[in-house]
């Protein structure tokens, strides 16, 4: 429950599109359809989904779980397998001497260290078990506003795609130009005015 | 609407200009913060600021680091053409204190320390937990979302370049 943490990183969003209505409804379908599911491909690197907040390792939004106050609260989890590149070398140099040991030939073509590489990767991902790597999310869905919280460039764009997949709206990251352009009730005259805009010149 | 991968890197100086005007308020002019905020007792700098010098490809970085660390640098910095890229704030509402650092190119928050609430007695304290949370979160967001509009509309007027722009070279150059 990274948002209950002593010290956060937060992320700021729009959510620009409207759900069908009934709300709860569209949302609970949504988290389930695209809930977290646990590896079962064992050369599988990666899987991302939502899950419930207070529970990320029993995702379950039965209920209105999510709902808290006015706010819908959950967590993007993602399950990644990480290997270290220095155990990779070890098995792939391994391998490679037990071949050339074997064919009795000095060296070994490209493409046979490629096949090496990707068994060699198969084999450790099939034994290595995925690290759950959890970011809350906070939801004012009458504002149309979103927390993510982290900061993380990966996980900003997994949290972008499976939200437009799972509720048919998109998020918009604020940034000075939309945190500008679409939270600053400007006119036309100054959205024109904010597209011509050059950093002012402080010296001189 | 720009495409916002083309809108973070052409526009990443805006936000560097926010945190620079930022601290140009706090030393000249908190009243201005404290209208924003009537619950504001104080906006102080905190334990970090990063200042950038673009030009052209090049980028020259100063920061800033430590509780109390003097500013002399960073506002040396600024007289030498760089902006505030990053700002660790402490905001103070009563006897609560806030502390967070606000970076520049994506507005983003790190850091964002709220004040201490009760730990929970049982599953049913919970959800209060929860949106006691949400509440300090937003008591700052709330802040620095009318203070950026507030900016914004400056920035976008003529009194940015007649009046604002002087004020403040006026602010880093007494500065020397």
């Amino acid at each position: 429950m990274s948002a209950l943490s002593s010290s956060v990183s937060m992320t700021r969003y729009q959510v620009d599109g409207k759900l069908e209505t009934p709300i709860l409804e569209t949302v609970a379908a949504g988290l389930n359809k695209h809930a977290i599911v646990e590896i079962d491909d064992p050369s599988l690197e990666k899987v991302v989904g939502w899950t419930s907040f207070e529970k990320p390792y029993h995702p379950d939004f039965g209920g209105s779980s999510f709902v808290y106050g006015k706010f819908l609260v959950f967590s993007l989890r993602i399950d990644r397998k990480t290997i270290a590149p220095k155990l990779i070398k070890k098995h792939m140099v391994l391998e490679s001497e037990r071949r050339l040991s074997e064919s009795g030939r000095p060296y070994l073509s490209r493409s046979e260290k490629e096949h090496i590489r990707d068994q060699v990767m198969d084999r450790l991902f099939a034994t290595v078990p995925a690290t759950p790597h959890i970011y809350d999310i906070v939801w004012n869905y009458e504002d149309a506003a979103l927390w993510f919280f982290s900061n993380l460039k990966a996980a900003n764009e997994v949290l972008e795609t499976l939200f437009l997949q799972s509720f048919d709206v998109t998020l918009i990251r604020m940034i000075p130009y939309t945190a500008a352009f679409y939270a600053s009730d400007l006119t036309d005259t100054q959205k024109d005015t904010l597209l011509e805009l050059t950093q002012t010149p402080f010296t001189g | 609407m720009l495409d916002v991968a083309v809108a973070y890197n052409r526009y990443k100086f805006l936000g560097e200009e926010f945190l620079t005007w930022l601290w140009f308020l706090i030393d000249e002019h908190p009243a201005i913060l404290r209208k924003t905020d009537p619950d504001l007792t104080s906006l102080e700098i905190g334990n970090r600021m990063v200042l950038l010098k673009r030009h052209k490809k090049a980028v020259e970085k100063i920061t800033v680091r430590g509780e109390n660390a003097g500013l002399e640098e960073a506002m040396l910095a600024l007289q030498k053409g760089a902006l505030v890229a990053e700002l660790n704030l402490v905001y103070r509402s009563a006897e609560l204190k806030w502390q967070f650092t606000l970076k520049g190119e994506s507005l983003n928050l790190s850091s964002v320390k709220t004040p201490k609430i009760a730990p929970p007695q049982g599953p049913e304290d919970m959800e209060g937990l929860v949106l006691e949370k949400i509440f300090l979160y937003d008591k700052i967001l709330q802040f620095l979302e009318k203070l950026y509009k507030t900016f914004i509309k400056i920035r976008l007027s003529n009194r940015w370049h007649n009046r604002e722009t002087s004020l403040m070279k006026k602010w880093f150059r007494a500065a020397r």
